[in-house]
């Protein structure tokens, strides 16, 4: 048989011109290197009659070149298109495929399945009502397996198709073939994926693709074609709310005022109350445009541009609801997959797209990342690429949305990186941490938090005390230069070299120190205002002047680092020669011989010099800031 | 045509009867993901501009573009890369529609090209086009300071675009990197660009040749006669027929310009274009062709089969 004779479920009698009303499903498909995705999703291609002898004398000519199926038809090469990919025999991007059936149409998205590229499988799943998942029958459920379909969970996939491939290599095995679906609807049932059908067959031969295999009678189930045909994907969206993301605001002349966009979820009907948000502004709608033409009503997917009686300012980025109102947020917390080979770290600034509005946001917190052979929550610290986890988000601004398990389209939302300009991560969100207060939006002006995003950090005051010599000036020093290393802006108040300065004019006497220590606590606080993180390496001995110091600040911008080197310890190091002084009585006011110093009863960090390094004490400061999220 | 009247509120669909309309048929799902991404790019780009090529693929686009910006114009200018050996038909319907619809269109030739006297016919296809279209077409885009370049490319055409992103980053250099490319998710584009660089933009990526034509039945698009059977002078050269379309033709020995029934499936510079034998002469016959055709409608472009990865390079280094 040639190949231009293939037996198929050809589109013998497709509709009539016009009046072809198929739906689509776009599913996706992943695996692991070698399960054969793309030999599947070549297989349906083929089987469909969606190839036309052009394509089918180039896939022969091809197959014998550069197949590696020993020149008969390798249907791989219908889907690896890039060059590099046939070149190393592998699929190195996601590929959009479409074919058609009698009863619908497809389209497939063709995802790669080495774990770097699991960003693309991501991608591919995003848009698919449905994914098919191979895996090799001589190897079961694997660790890709478990990984991929983890993301398709993640991104709300709620049906499966399962092939196990490759059936002829294991002898046609009914019960290994039991066993591997029995395993993989156990993974099924622990992330929510509710519609499992698990399928045996042999790609390149097409075996239970569309006709049912003669070689595996055991198996009594639909085949491949005949699932995607008939499975039910209806969504809700139309039932929920209206939510219309405003993606442009039209005004071609003074009469006109529309505002285009997208509907997310709901319909809308002319006469029907729709609000802003976020700014609350409510009106009616007074007019519809569909691209068919004006309308009384339009619902969810369809790009309309809406006119509303009275002028209220809308613009990009806002969201036109009825019904009841979606939550408005600038804390959210949310499922991030990173991308970027740049790891996420906490504290580092993106923009934030959701639906039409962007945002300046920062990832405050890491609150686990997941083990995705186990899906344990874990603890850490960062995310890199491929990784899943579960952040808190701070934005610059309140953002209309949903919760991801609601809508998609407002519910999700991708990070770019400021620099390189990379999308960084894909993020779901799941819940607001608090409800803006302020739902009447005013651009506030340029606050310290601002400016501590601008430099990705939590300002703050690093206050270093104890007595001469005790090695506060040394490890200050050092937080400084790390600091300066992680990229991070500091500023350090050296209590000595201060002296030389705006505190020329004061001496020793407890007033004096008092008042030497108040200015110091000022112009620390002054430099939190600006986003910086101050370092003050200051004896300041009295209790109550840290005490007013902490107080100018607010709650944890104040970070007391007690260098608890010992009075005996401080007097042999004796570096700049001050204890002898005062023990020859030169130095009537010295701290810790002639006056008291009073240790903090309950500083954040105590490092005692004697028994750790001045290295290991900046180390330990570091990772305060870090656990605390001020880096 | 593309008036959307302001009907009276009663003759307009109501709740009951629009359901048929919400159900959202193929098409309409298609039109609405073009629009959305239609507008995202005039939203998103300090500067966009619209490949205009007069085929099939960017009549509809032009179409979706008038309805995505209604009762307004498209907020962006027309592209022509007018190599001087387009079928003559196309720029008379390029002039014709561009003047109908009141859109501002620019004409580029890549002038250095033509005073070098680079032709398809002794310059051979791959050299003239990565001169007349490739080099033209980013001539045109840095001479205007255009930031995203809006093009009729289907997913469904060939391998390489199969991958291509909706919006397709370019480096300052135009190229493309198939390797690097961002990924797209949901209906979320990542838009940011460095200075110098720029983006291609796809509305019709989902589109397949078929919804193509439905779609310009159903909307009743106007469209190059080229693409309707007629009687046409032509000499089979090379396996393809190509039509003598002026006198720059010159004729190999033995060739005899004929006058046959033919139809175009793609239309670019006419001695590149392969054309059928056909006598459907209306739009319905042409897709009922199509349907029962078993050739791709690339099969008549003669640049595609230069190399096996000839369009995947072409488009690395800036070709559409």
């Amino acid at each position: 048989m040639s190949y231009h004779e293939a037996p198929t479920i050809a589109v013998t009698d497709a509709p009539r011109l016009g009046q072809d009303d198929r739906p689509t499903l776009r599913f996706v498909t992943c695996g692991s290197v070698d399960d054969g995705k793309s030999t599947l999703v070549g297989r349906l291609l083929y089987d469909s009659k969606t190839l036309l002898d052009d394509q089918l004398d180039a896939l022969a000519s091809e197959s014998k070149t550069a197949g590696t199926t020993g020149g008969d038809l390798d249907f791989a090469l219908l889907v690896d298109g890039l060059q590099a990919e046939r070149e190393q025999g592998i699929t190195i991007d996601v590929a959009y495929r479409f074919f058609a059936t009698r009863l619908r149409r497809f389209i497939v998205a063709d995802t790669p399945g080495h774990a770097q590229y699991t960003r693309n499988m991501a991608t591919g799943a995003s848009n698919a009502d449905l994914a098919v998942v191979l895996v090799d029958a001589r190897r079961g459920v694997i660790t890709q397996t478990r990984r991929h379909s983890h993301i398709l969970s993640l991104l709300g996939i709620r049906r499966v198709v399962l092939a196990v491939n490759k059936m002829d290599l294991i002898g046609f095995d009914g019960d290994r073939f039991s066993a591997i679906a029995a395993e993989y609807l156990t993974l099924a049932g622990q992330l929510g994926i509710s519609e499992v059908q698990c399928i045996p067959v042999v790609a390149p031969d097409g075996d239970n693709i569309v006709a049912a295999s003669a070689r595996m009678p055991w198996y009594t189930g639909p085949t491949v074609t005949a699932y995607l045909e008939a499975v039910d994907v209806a969504g809700d969206v139309s039932q929920r709310p209206f939510r219309l993301p405003v993606q442009w605001v039209n005004r071609p002349n003074a009469e006109f005022r529309g505002f285009c966009g997208r509907i997310a979820s709901g319909t809308i009907a002319v006469g029907d109350a729709v609000r802003a948000q976020p700014s609350g502004h409510q009106t009616h709608v007074a007019r519809i445009l569909t691209p068919a033409g004006e309308c009384n009503c339009a619902g969810a997917g369809e790009s309309i541009t809406l006119t509303l009686v009275d002028e209220i300012d809308v613009s990009r980025g806002d969201v036109l609801t009825g019904g009841s109102a979606a939550p408005v947020s600038d804390q959210l917390a949310a499922h991030l997959v990173w991308f970027d080979e740049e790891p996420m770290v906490a504290g580092r600034r993106y923009l934030l797209k959701c639906g039409t509005a962007s945002t300046g946001a920062v990832i405050t917190t890491l609150k686990h990342r997941i083990a995705i052979d186990t899906m344990a929550k874990e603890g850490a610290t960062r995310l890199d690429v491929n990784e899943i986890g579960y952040v808190h988000i701070d934005l610059d601004r309140p953002l209309v949305f949903e919760s991801y398990r609601d809508d998609r389209d407002i519910g999700s939302f991708i990070l770019i990186d400021p620099i390189s300009h990379r999308t960084a991560a894909a993020g779901m969100i799941d819940v607001s941490l608090r409800r803006a207060t302020n739902i009447h939006w005013q651009q506030r002006a340029v606050d310290k938090s601002v400016r501590a995003r601008l430099k990705q950090q939590r300002p703050c005051v690093l206050w270093f005390t104890g007595l001469s010599g005790a090695g506060k000036s040394t490890i200050a020093d050092l937080v400084d230069r790390r600091l300066a290393e992680l990229g991070r802006h500091a500023a350090l108040l050296d209590g000595d070299n201060l002296r030389h300065g705006i505190n020329r004019d004061l001496g020793f006497s407890n007033a004096e120190r008092i008042e030497n220590v108040r200015r110091v606590a000022e112009i620390a606080a002054l430099f939190v205002d600006a986003g910086l993180i101050a370092l003050v390496a200051l004896i300041s001995p009295f209790r109550s002047e840290r005490e007013l110091a902490r107080q100018r600040l607010e709650a944890g911008e104040f970070i007391e680092i007690h260098v608890a080197t010992p009075l005996a310890e401080c007097e042999r190091r004796d570096p700049k020669g001050l204890y002898r002084k005062a023990r020859a009585g030169d130095l009537p006011a010295f701290t810790g011989i002639a006056q008291p110093y009073e240790a903090p009863p309950a500083p954040e960090i105590t490092i005692d010099t004697s028994e750790l390094s001045s290295e290991a004490a900046c180390e330990r400061i570091i990772s305060y800031l870090r656990e605390h999220n001020y880096l | 045509m593309l008036d959307i009247p302001r009907t009276a509120e009663s003759a307009l669909p109501g709740r009951a009867g629009g359901k048929q309309l919400h159900a959202a048929s193929h098409l309409r799902r298609l039109e609405a993901e073009s629009i959305h991404i239609l507008r995202e790019t005039a939203a998103e780009f300090r500067k966009p501009v619209m490949l205009y090529s007069v085929g099939k693929d960017s009549s509809v686009l032009l179409h979706l573009a008038m309805k995505a910006f209604h009762p307004g114009k498209p907020p962006f200018p027309l592209l022509h890369v007018d190599t001087t050996w387009k079928f003559r038909e196309m720029i008379a319907f390029r002039d014709r529609r561009a003047r109908e619809l009141g859109l501002d269109l620019i004409i580029h030739t890549n002038n250095d090209g033509l005073s070098q006297g680079i032709d398809p016919f002794t310059h051979g296809s791959a050299r003239y086009t990565d001169v007349m279209k490739t080099q033209a077409l980013r001539q045109a885009l840095d001479l205007h300071g255009f930031d995203a370049a809006i093009g009729g490319a289907r997913r469904d055409e060939e391998k390489s675009r199969a991958k291509e992103r909706v919006f397709s980053h370019r480096s300052a250099a135009h190229r493309w990197d198939p390797k690097n490319q961002r990924p797209e998710l949901w209906g979320l584009y990542n838009t940011v660009l460095a200075p110098g660089e720029s983006m291609r933009v796809f509305p019709l990526s989902n589109w397949t040749e078929l919804d193509v034509w439905d779609y310009i039945l159903l909307e009743d698009i106007p469209i190059v006669p080229l693409y309707l059977a007629a009687s046409r002078p032509v000499v089979e050269r090379d396996g393809a027929l190509i039509m003598v379309d002026d006198a720059r033709m010159p004729m190999r020995p033995g060739e005899e310009p004929q006058w046959r029934s033919v139809r175009f499936r793609t239309l670019g510079c006419y001695p590149l274009t392969g054309a059928t034998s056909s006598t459907a002469a209306t739009l319905p016959a042409i897709v009922r062709e199509m349907m029962a055709s078993r050739s791709s409608e690339r099969q008549g472009r003669v640049i595609d089969r230069d190399s096996p990865a000839s369009m995947e390079r072409k488009k690395a280094e800036g070709y559409f």
